[in-house]
């Protein structure tokens, strides 16, 4: 019999990986953090930039490609049959300090003003009628972080969720892609070819989590990618891999001592806007019913 | 490093501050609708033979055409990648309804092209023989090399029309049911997100249709010196009311259900409609573009004012049903994208600017082109005058000489 582990275990877990693979890196982020405005902004990206510099043997430039060649491409060797990837975010553990969306931004080189993840602050307080009011801020996506609230409310309850593409399993993005630039890997990875993309924009409208949007460089669809160019070679996608919390946890449904797997098989889990259907595999500890 | 973010109230997924289908995405379903109404009402008279129509047969056919071939327009010009277009046709993705596009309007193409080719035939074929040069090439071009226009093959054309008009209503409602299908079939989008969407969208088309047909018709009239027929727009404007009440139940209906079912999306749809799109939604859409010309076409039907009367009411209902029409795409396609998926909230408006790629200009001259086609079609193929009665009364001029074609 496994052993039994509650999630903040598992995420502690996940952590102190996260310490093991690059403890200096994690320190020097922790560092960041505590320096707190833009300083965290230009040290946190510094360091990121950094780190996928660093690791060029094993890591491709950005995904994005703008600054070097497209690289979504796995390595070779590697089989897809053999993995199927999923994503945890615990809530709970999220403190909105925004350096996933930095990592997002600096590994894929996401254009300003657009998000393949983004982290929202909900801030919610009971009122008269015993029912609740409801305040929803996402400045920049949090990108930079979240100001101290400045909420008219008698804030009684405020959490953080960060969000990106759920990467679904019966995902309405690639069936209405027109040409079948929207893709489904067999590891579980919904993707875009952006050489087959003719930017008609049906899938931004068909995604019912603003998970994805057109490029303004490249004219086609774009979205969170789980760094598919990080994870084929064995790494952790940038925001999981920054996250100083053990919020976001990666994982492989395929590995029986997976982390996620644990989660999923032992932890009540949520998923977003579950009557859809759209079956995410982007699984969700401590959501609100706010939440969307 | 600050962001520019578009005005917005609520809270809106950081995505959603983009409006990513723009004023082409309006110009696309109305160009389109047109395409279907048009060639409805062509239908009447070559398939059930209502000889009323028969003023504004070829013309509606002609129209029909030409808004087709620009019905791309607005999307090519939306397009990302507009160069790869095509994938569409060569690698499609059946699960999408987007896929469908190729085929349907290929299909449609292809009936309306040979639709037109069998009723102009003889006409083709009588100013091929008498015009000479250039011309006539043009003209034996058109024919394809068929010049037969004895009784019996006029006959076999005019059956081949009539299956080619009854195979194309179908098609015509598909075309367009297929482009209110796009949006009724997103689940993500709960204003769009009915299965009414494609019959609202396919009424309301032919609406348009018959509403550019009236206008199209009066204004060639006026241009060529004829006298407007009564029968045809006292014809007109009852099945322009007909289809207009219609319309405007669906689109009622729809709004109705929604408000008594009450449900998580009515909140955020009430509020888009009745105060970011107060002006489109009630004021265009319903009570000047819907009740007005509803009231003004009553009086046509039920009052049968005199002719310059009832011309002037038709004409100001069919003007204001083309504004109906279009504010109805507008608030579907921009309305849908003014709220965020969170329900949470509303960007500011949209507003395309004037010379921006799918600005303002772009869209006027994307809907211009097809009346500027339908100009140059009637230079090519006469749409109101039957050249054969003509070629029978008229003896040929100096230097014309009437040479019977061969398949040479």
């Amino acid at each position: 019999m496994s052993k039994l582990k509650n999630i903040t275990e598992i995420t502690e877990e996940a952590r102190q990986e996260a310490e093991r693979e690059g403890r200096r890196d994690f320190l020097f982020r922790l560092a960041g953090l505590t320096i707190g405005g833009v300083f965290v902004n230009i040290l946190g990206s510094g360091l990121l930039r950094g780190e996928a510099e660093g690791a060029d043997d094993v890591t491709p430039t950005p995904a994005s490609g703008r600054q070097g060649q497209v690289t979504n491409l796995p390595p070779k060797g590697y089989n897809w049959e053999d993995h199927l990837y999923a994503y945890l975010i615990d809530t709970t553990k999220c403190i909105g300090c925004g350096m996933c969306v930095r990592a997002c931004k600096n590994e894929n080189d996401v254009p300003d003003g657009f998000y393949r993840t983004w982290i929202e602050e909900y801030l919610i307080a009971t009122n008269d009628h015993g029912d609740f009011d409801v305040q929803v801020f996402s400045p920049n996506g949090g990108l930079f972080g979240f100001q101290a609230s400045q909420s008219p409310l008698a804030v009684s309850k405020g959490f953080f969720v960060p969000k990106m593409c759920n990467h679904c399993d019966n995902t309405p993005c690639t069936q209405v892609c027109p040409v079948g630039a929207s893709y489904q890997t067999k590891d579980g990875v919904v993707l875009v070819d952006k050489e087959q993309c003719i930017g008609c924009g049906y899938c931004i409208q068909a995604c019912p989590y603003g998970s994805r949007f057109l490029d303004p460089v490249s004219h086609t669809a774009s979205k969170c990618t789980w760094c598919y160019h990080r994870i084929t070679r064995g790494l952790r996608p940038a925001c999981v891999a920054a996250c100083p919390t053990g919020t976001r946890v990666f994982g492989d449904l395929k590995r029986t001592d997976d982390p996620v797997l644990v989660a999923l098989s032992k932890t009540r889990v949520q998923v977003l806007q579950p009557n859809l259907l759209t079956k995410p595999r982007c699984y969700y500890v401590g959501l609100d019913l706010e939440v969307r | 490093m600050p962001i520019l973010v578009p005005e917005h109230t609520g809270f809106l997924f950081p995505n959603d501050l983009h409006v990513s289908w723009s004023l082409m995405i309006v110009m696309y379903p109305y160009i389109t609708g047109l395409v279907a109404g048009a060639f409805i009402v062509s239908s009447l008279y070559h398939v059930f033979g209502s000889e009323r129509f028969a003023p504004v047969g070829r013309l509606s056919l002609g129209a029909s055409f030409c808004f087709l071939i620009f019905a791309t327009a607005p999307l090519l010009n939306h397009l990302g990648h507009p160069e790869r277009a095509f994938n569409i046709m060569i690698t499609p993705n059946f699960r999408s309804a987007m896929a469908g596009f190729g085929i349907l309007y290929n299909t449609y193409m292809l009936i309306l092209a040979l639709e037109i080719w069998f009723v102009w035939r003889q006409d083709i074929i009588l100013i091929a023989r008498h015009s000479r040069g250039i011309k006539r090439q043009f003209y034996k071009l058109l024919a394809l090399g068929v010049y037969d226009i004895s009784a019996e093959a006029l006959a076999h054309d005019r059956k081949a029309t009539r299956i080619l008009a009854s195979i194309g209503i179908p098609a015509a409602c598909a075309l367009h049911g297929y482009v209110g299908f796009l949006f009724g079939a997103l689940k993500s989008n709960p204003w769009w997100s009915t299965p009414l969407m494609p019959i609202v969208f396919l009424f309301s088309a032919v609406v348009s249709g018959i509403a550019a047909l009236i206008i199209m018709y009066m204004i060639s009239m006026k241009i060529t010196g004829r006298s407007i027929s009564d029968e045809c727009v006292d014809g007109l404007s009852k099945m322009l009311w007909a289809f207009l009440i219609v319309t405007l139940t669906l689109e009622i209906l729809e709004i109705v259900t929604l408000a008594y079912e009450a449900a998580e999306e009515w909140q955020i749809i009430s509020s888009l409609l009745f105060s970011k799109l107060s002006l489109e939604y009630v004021g265009l859409q319903m009570m000047m573009g819907g009740f007005v010309p509803l009231i003004l076409l009553a009086i046509i039907v039920l009052m049968s004012p005199t002719p310059p009367i009832r011309n002037t009411l038709a004409l100001i209902s069919s003007l204001l049903l083309l504004v109906q029409v279009f504010a109805m795409r507008w608030n579907v396609v921009i309305g849908g994208q003014l709220f965020s998926k969170s329900l949470r909230g509303f960007r500011d408006g949209y507003q395309p600017s004037f010379f921006e790629r799918e600005g303002v200009l772009a869209a006027v001259l994307i809907l211009l082109a097809p009346f500027a086609a339908t100009l140059v079609f009637a230079r090519v193929l006469p749409l109101f005058d039957y050249i054969d009665k003509q070629a029978q009364t008229r003896r040929p001029g100096p230097g014309e000489q009437q040479v019977p074609l061969t398949s040479e």
